[in-house]
């Protein structure tokens, strides 16, 4: 299996051959198109978490009422995704300020979100801002969900959220112990390691607190509301984020070959906050989600064609995985349309393995 | 010895915005802030070196267009992460419709 590790061989082959921080390529707007586009707005992402928080406190409400009856359980499956997933989409627009105008009101909603998906704010800010600089860059994303040959065992875990919540609780122990693990080190200025260790304890208390309490109401209650909707909730950000570069290139300059845009219904899209526009997304990352759309109306000659739906993606996608088991340099390479300006193939030669036939 | 260098006509930048400068080797954001008044600071970004004049100018902030790392464009202030260093600003001033830029 290849060195997916920030600190190995991978990582030091990607700075030397100038993958590291390099220029990505990026289609043509106009500039007054692009500042019109980037422009921020509080209505919609006002509207969207008075909508998101609203239905939280009903769903979890309704549920503390029925409970222990069964018939709570599909609101808590409700609160659950709009915990453990749309917290996923939450913390990461929030995370790039561009979801409100007002920077406050990203601030708060970044870290309740963070809170509900165990990700220090402070250590996951840096994590992301690697994930936009080497985007699928082996042994420099420390982003990179399934690996080649893909670990399907923890994809399946983490349906329910197992792997990561695991790794999260540890994680978060590590810090709040006043330690910053080596992998953390290369990417988070060491001027910001006081605040991941202080966020880590607050955490540790909070779950302390919430543990103590079920023990002391001898009901798993307290932790149907905090911690647990982690696990039970996951399914759909992994369905949804699997998708964003499973099977496709690593080690390029162009989101158009690592990246993958599925149109997806209402929902989703809701729970998403408009992730499915990825290429889009990673391409220009100062658009609000909000934007996504109209951005992609406006490049999507320059783009490989989206996948039409969730399982018509998943189709296309699993025998991709199957034949990455048997040769790990496979992957899926998205066909442009003509109308699309063509991938530098002097400068991914070097880097791509053996093309999709 | 005068420093000082033709950058832009007046009118090629808008208000609230931002454009590229290349001068030899080195490279350049230019800005008009709302009110009009015209700033220089250095062109790329502290964080991982790419070009401030893709990004969004607010006010007095622009936001790099990679990872949304904020400076004030007046004295270079990082304003918000993940940049944490300033970035080198310049003395500008405006001529016959012309913006200058010092960059001794």
């Amino acid at each position: 299996m290849k060195d997916y590790t920030l600190t190995g061989e991978s990582s030091r082959h990607a700075v030397e051959s100038g993958l590291a921080a390099a220029e990505w390529y990026h289609s043509d707007i106009p500039r007054k198109e692009m500042k019109e586009l980037m422009r921020r707005s509080d209505g919609p992402a006002t509207r969207d978490t008075l909508l998101w928080l609203g239905l939280l406190v009903l769903f979890a409400g309704i549920g503390i009422a029925l409970w222990p009856s069964w018939w709570s359980a599909p609101f808590w499956l409700a609160y659950g995704v709009l915990y453990g997933s749309s917290g996923d989409s939450r913390w990461h627009e929030c995370g790039h300020g561009t979801a409100f105008k007002t920077p406050w009101k990203n601030d708060v909603v970044y870290q309740i979100a963070s809170f509900m998906m165990i990700r220090n704010p402070v250590s996951w800010r840096w994590s992301h801002a690697r994930h936009h600089t080497d985007t699928v860059i082996v042994g420099r994303d420390p982003e990179i969900g399934l690996m080649r040959p893909p670990v399907l065992r923890r994809v399946a875990l983490n349906t329910v959220g197992l792997h990561d919540t695991w790794f999260s609780l540890k994680r978060m122990i590590y810090n709040a112990s006043g330690r910053i693990h080596p992998e953390e080190a290369t990417y988070i200025p060491e001027s910001e390691w006081p605040k991941v260790i202080r966020v880590a304890r607050v955490w540790t208390a909070i779950y302390a607190a919430t543990i103590g309490l079920a023990l002391w109401m001898g009901s798993i209650l307290p932790l149907m509301v905090i911690g647990l909707p982690r696990l039970y909730g996951a399914w759909h950000h992994i369905m949804t984020g699997v998708l964003q570069h499973a099977g496709l290139a690593e080690n390029v300059v162009d989101h158009r070959l690592n990246s993958r845009t599925v149109h997806m219904n209402p929902i989703s899209r809701f729970i998403y906050w408009n992730m499915h526009y990825h290429v889009e997304h990673h391409m220009f990352p100062m658009v609000p989600y909000h934007k996504l759309p109209e951005l992609h109306e406006k490049i999507k000659d320059d783009l490989p064609a989206p996948n039409p739906s969730i399982p018509q993606a998943y189709a296309e996608l699993w025998p991709v995985l199957k034949r990455q088991f048997r040769n790990e340099e496979y992957y899926l390479r998205r066909e442009l349309p003509p109308t699309a300006r063509p991938y530098r193939e002097d400068f991914h030669e070097r880097a791509l393995g053996i093309p999709a036939q | 010895m005068s420093d000082w260098v033709d950058a832009c006509a007046e009118d090629e930048i808008d208000a609230e915005d931002v454009i590229r400068f290349d001068h030899g080797e080195r490279t350049f954001a230019i800005y008009r802030s709302p009110d009009d008044a015209y700033y220089c600071t250095d062109g790329l970004c502290t964080h991982e070196q790419v070009h401030l004049a893709d990004g969004l100018v607010m006010d007095h902030i622009i936001e790099c267009p990679k990872h949304n790392g904020q400076f004030d464009y007046r004295d270079g202030a990082p304003k918000r992460v993940p940049v944490c260093e300033a970035l080198g600003t310049y003395p500008t001033k405006v001529e016959n419709g012309r913006v200058l830029i010092r960059i001794g």
